[in-house]
């Protein structure tokens, strides 16, 4: 009885079972309440913020707005953005999926604390994770005075720029990853070595297809920090238009300069690059679930 | 978990995946951060002290922590009204209004910031309304609240959300058929059970905030003694290439963030204690 | 305190979990609500208590009118398949909920309440219990105090969800018996479900049969097991040989084949049955009965249960017959050995599959 009721439950909105039935409805005038604080809040620190962008963005017509995007200064943000991407996206998945494997497969010590220094970047200040590259890269820092006998230049360089996306990204996959590794266990792998597989067949032919729409989440989530860091960036970059801007900084700079509409067309670019991913990451979640069921 | 590490292992690649996790984990994160501890230690006790003490700096902290503070408590309330709305109530526009939950997570924070700085300015489409009567928001404190409120809206509604939405209607249909009536089931049947996710959302919203840099410093104004934020003292000692005063500050927030990072791992737990299901 | 159900009616979307449905359950009895999965039994406890909205018809408790009441106010006691006891209160914390959320003018004093989760704890003998949490309780502890917090509320009626569904065979048998003494004790109105037939046969005064939202048969549990009223319920309460064929002269014909009832059968397509203790075996491959064939003898303690297959018209058929192990067949029967089925006594049905086509 138990599994025919709950699949017919599962088959009705949650929701509207909780609704319908007298033990878990709160009355109507409660519900209007609850209801109408929690989409007003929404819409206003939400929506409104989100509207202002584009509404902004278009305040000096169709014209101004292209003008912002294509101007050499904006187009090379765009590039460097898109480079710090490509760069920190691809070094935080092959992290991400090694320290899942580590932890979720192995027993060792110390493996909680690896789990909470994983978070670490998360829960440091943009401001400060600059910071860090700066004493250890600038000419007052470690090997600062190295690398300027070298001729190399990290700190107010590309290089500081893509050091620091990668520290802002490092959690986002190994996060998706581990909870997910750990409630499947080890059952699939265990049985693939006893049928014969060797190290990278188990990965790819058993791991890697169960955990790819976890995968695909984190790197979406990890895409959209990485293009839209601020902070950290800011304190790495030196701000050096049309070389060591991002998409973030340009805007900051054209806000500075009271060039607003064009300001606001830049960072238009950037929301829709969030909605784009919140777009996938319902698409994700969809697939997930339907995949579950 | 049983520990057998006499054992051969069964699967394969220990030593590659922890080898690799704790090389990378050391030169982007660990030696990095490491760098500021061993820099402050370099200064004297008494730098130090001066210039983590300095008034402006202390003036900061204050407008951090309780801006923060207060914005987390905001979010904890109206995280769970949104949850509950989305989980328990049916209504037009329920899927956009679950996925533009994340906006703030997945929008870079100086678009946030310079979007709530246009709605927020006496021109602005609140702004307008707000500023006849006597509430400024932008450039002033307020103006830091209202940012710190946008970037950690997300947290108390994505940890709250699966708690409700996996909680057992059993539990309020007892409470009901032994005569409790709505808020009594709430208060001593619900609450409970959404506490320590309540809490985790709560810390993860204020450690967030704390730290936050993108989206404050366009709203804030940035005045002395009044709106500098933590972060922005930061900045503004190392464009005076003051690099041991940003560096002291700097250690005040990371010994702060590592606190709240033990203090969330502890809820976590705890949490995840409460919901285990002892059936 | 009687409960009626009157034409009552409820749907899930497509799926009609209670089909027009009225029944009396008689004060102070307890009532098992039988039946297999999605039958319905466990929505009509729901409606009964009020968890549950019918699409229509009433429930009347000792004859008042209660559809319109709300489960908080219905006085009935509710015990949940899998306890919904309160994760972070103390046993004796969850025993004393309902009392504690009285309104004020009507609640006990802390003393009362003290006093009267204390009674009931030693009711259901756990009173040594009452400072664990549930987590630190036994499945079937975990029962007890369910039972007690439902009790704690002076229920008009007590109404339990599979009340053993969830613990293991041996605490099951124990809290049968327990649940028995309890209600002969208090003689308040029960009605328990379950899909067991051997829990609702050992513990209720009556049995309700139900099958696709509608109510097949209500008797004893002696009335019930010995004269099922439809094929449904021959089959649903324990083991049964099926037969399908055609009512001829002396008995039901399966092709050439008959078997034989001794009694006279109504006319058209029938449903027979045959428990499997009063089937006889015949050591012969052609004459009267059923052809089968053994394909298996099995020892089980003082029964020896022999599996057959059909020959011939009923080749593909399975047949169960239960002989004593001390019986000549069971040592001697040989797997493959053609032998008849005879029965001793028949239960035969109209089919009601063809019965609305002819």
């Amino acid at each position: 009885m138990a599994a025919i009721t709950a699949n017919l439950y599962a088959q009705h909105d949650r929701a509207a079972l909780l609704e319908n039935r007298q033990a878990t409805r709160e009355a109507r005038w409660v519900k209007v309440t609850i209801l109408g604080a929690a989409l007003t809040f929404f819409a206003i620190f939400l929506l409104l913020p989100l509207a202002v962008v584009f509404v902004e963005a278009l305040a000096k017509g169709w014209h101004t707005y292209l003008d912002a995007l294509v101007e050499p200064d904006a187009l090379s943000a765009v590039t460097l953005t898109l480079l710090a991407a490509l760069i920190s996206v691809p070094l935080n998945l092959v992290f991400g999926v090694a320290a899942a494997w580590a932890i979720t497969r192995f027993d060792f010590r110390g493996k909680q604390l690896l789990i909470t220094l994983i978070d670490l970047p998360f829960s440091v200040s943009p401001v400060v994770a600059g910071l860090i590259y700066v004493l250890v890269f600038s000419s007052h820092g470690w090997i600062g005075p190295w690398l300027l006998e070298h001729d190399i230049k990290v700190i107010f360089a590309v290089p500081g720029i893509v050091l620091a996306t990668v520290f802002v990204t490092v959690p986002f996959v190994a996060r998706e990853l581990i909870p997910l590794l750990q409630a499947q266990g080890r059952e699939e792998e265990e049985a693939a070595v006893v049928l014969g597989a060797r190290g990278w067949q188990v990965f790819w032919h058993v791991t890697l297809p169960n955990v790819r729409w976890a995968l695909l989440y984190g790197v979406i989530l990890s895409n959209a920090r990485a293009m839209g860091e601020f902070g950290a960036v800011s304190v790495v970059s030196g701000h050096i238009r049309g070389e060591t801007n991002t998409l973030p900084l340009h805007v900051e700079i054209l806000y500075n300069e009271y060039q607003f509409a064009a300001a606001f067309a830049v960072a238009s670019l950037l929301a829709l690059l969030a909605l784009v991913t919140l777009a996938v990451k319902s698409w994700i979640e969809w697939r997930a679930a339907q995949a579950h069921d | 978990m049983t520990k057998a590490p006499t054992l051969p292992r069964v699967l394969p690649g220990f030593g590659l995946s922890l080898g690799f996790t704790l090389t990378y984990l050391s030169l982007v994160v660990l030696i990095p951060l490491a760098a500021v501890f061993i820099r402050a230690s370099s200064l004297s006790l008494e730098a130090f002290w001066d210039a983590v003490t300095a008034p402006r700096v202390l003036a900061s902290y204050q407008l951090s922590f309780g801006m923060a503070l207060l914005a987390a408590a905001i979010n904890t309330v109206f995280g769970l009204l949104l949850a509950w709305s989305l989980v328990r109530y049916r209504f037009p526009g329920k899927k956009l209004v679950d996925a533009l939950v994340d906006l703030p997570f997945a929008l870079p924070t100086a678009v946030a910031g310079i979007a709530l700085t246009a709605l927020y300015a006496g021109n602005g489409w609140l702004g307008q309304y707000l500023e006849p009567l006597g509430i400024k928001v932008a450039f002033g404190p307020l103006g830091v609240l209202v940012a710190l409120v946008f970037i950690g809206l997300p947290f108390v509604v994505r940890t709250v959300q699966p708690v409700l939405e996996d909680l057992e209607t059993e539990l309020e249909e007892a409470a009901t058929s032994l005569g409790a009536h709505r808020w009594q089931t709430f208060r001593h049947v619900i609450l409970p059970v959404l506490q320590p996710a309540l809490m985790t959302g709560f810390a993860l919203a204020f450690a967030r905030a704390v730290g936050e840099y993108g989206s404050v410093i366009f709203i804030a104004g940035n005045i002395p003694m009044v709106s500098e934020i933590t972060p922005l003292m930061i900045i503004s000692k190392l464009e005076q290439y003051d690099y041991a005063g940003a560096t002291a500050i700097a250690s005040v927030m990371l010994v702060a963030s590592f606190l709240l990072l033990l203090a969330i791992n502890g809820l976590q737990a705890w949490q995840a204690r409460r919901n285990g299901r002892s059936e | 305190m009687s409960i009626q159900v009157q034409n009552i009616h409820k749907a899930f979307g497509d799926f009609i979990a209670l089909d027009n449905l009225t029944l009396d359950f008689p004060s102070g009895e307890l009532v098992a609500l039988l039946g297999p999965s999605g039958c319905g039994k466990t929505t009509l406890l729901r409606v009964i208590a009020g968890l549950e909205q019918a699409d229509s018809g009433r429930v009347l408790l000792d004859g008042d009118d209660a559809s319109d009441t709300h489960v908080r106010e219905r006085q009935v006691g509710f015990v949940f398949q899998h306890y919904a006891l309160f994760r972070h209160m103390t046993v004796f914390d969850n025993v004393a909920f309902g009392l504690r959320m009285k309104p004020r003018g009507i609640r006990p004093s802390e003393a009362e309440i003290k006093r009267k989760v204390h009674e009931l704890l030693q009711l259901v003998q756990l009173d040594w219990l009452a400072d664990r949490f549930p987590a630190q309780l036994s499945g079937g502890q975990r029962q007890r105090i369910a039972l007690a917090r439902a009790l704690a509320v002076e229920p008009r009626v007590l109404l339990l969800d599979e009340p053993f569904g969830a613990l293991d065979a041996k605490v099951r048998k124990e809290l049968r018996r327990w649940l028995r003494r309890l209600h002969d004790e208090l003689h308040i109105t029960s009605i328990f479900v379950t899909h067991d037939q051997e829990e609702a046969l050992e513990v209720a005064d009556r049995v309700v049969l139900m099958n696709h939202g509608r109510v097949e048969q209500i008797g004893s549990p002696a009335e019930v097991y010995q004269q099922p009223a439809t094929p449904f319920v021959y089959g649903f309460l324990g083991a049964a040989n099926r037969f399908e064929g055609q009512s001829s002269a002396g008995g039901i014909a399966i092709g050439k084949a008959t078997l034989t009832t001794g009694q006279h059968v109504q006319h058209g397509e029938v449903i027979a049955f045959v428990r499997p203790h009063e089937l006889d075996i015949v050591r012969q491959e052609f004459g009267h009965g059923i052809p089968a064939r053994v394909s298996r003898v099995l020892t089980l303690g003082a029964l020896t249960r022999v599996e057959l297959e059909g020959r011939d018209d009923v080749a593909g058929q399975h047949f169960d017959v239960e002989l004593p192990a001390s019986h000549p067949l069971a040592g001697s029967l040989i797997t493959g050995e053609p032998v008849r089925l005879q029965p001793r006594s028949v239960r035969v049905f109209a089919n009601p599959e063809t019965a609305g086509a002819a």
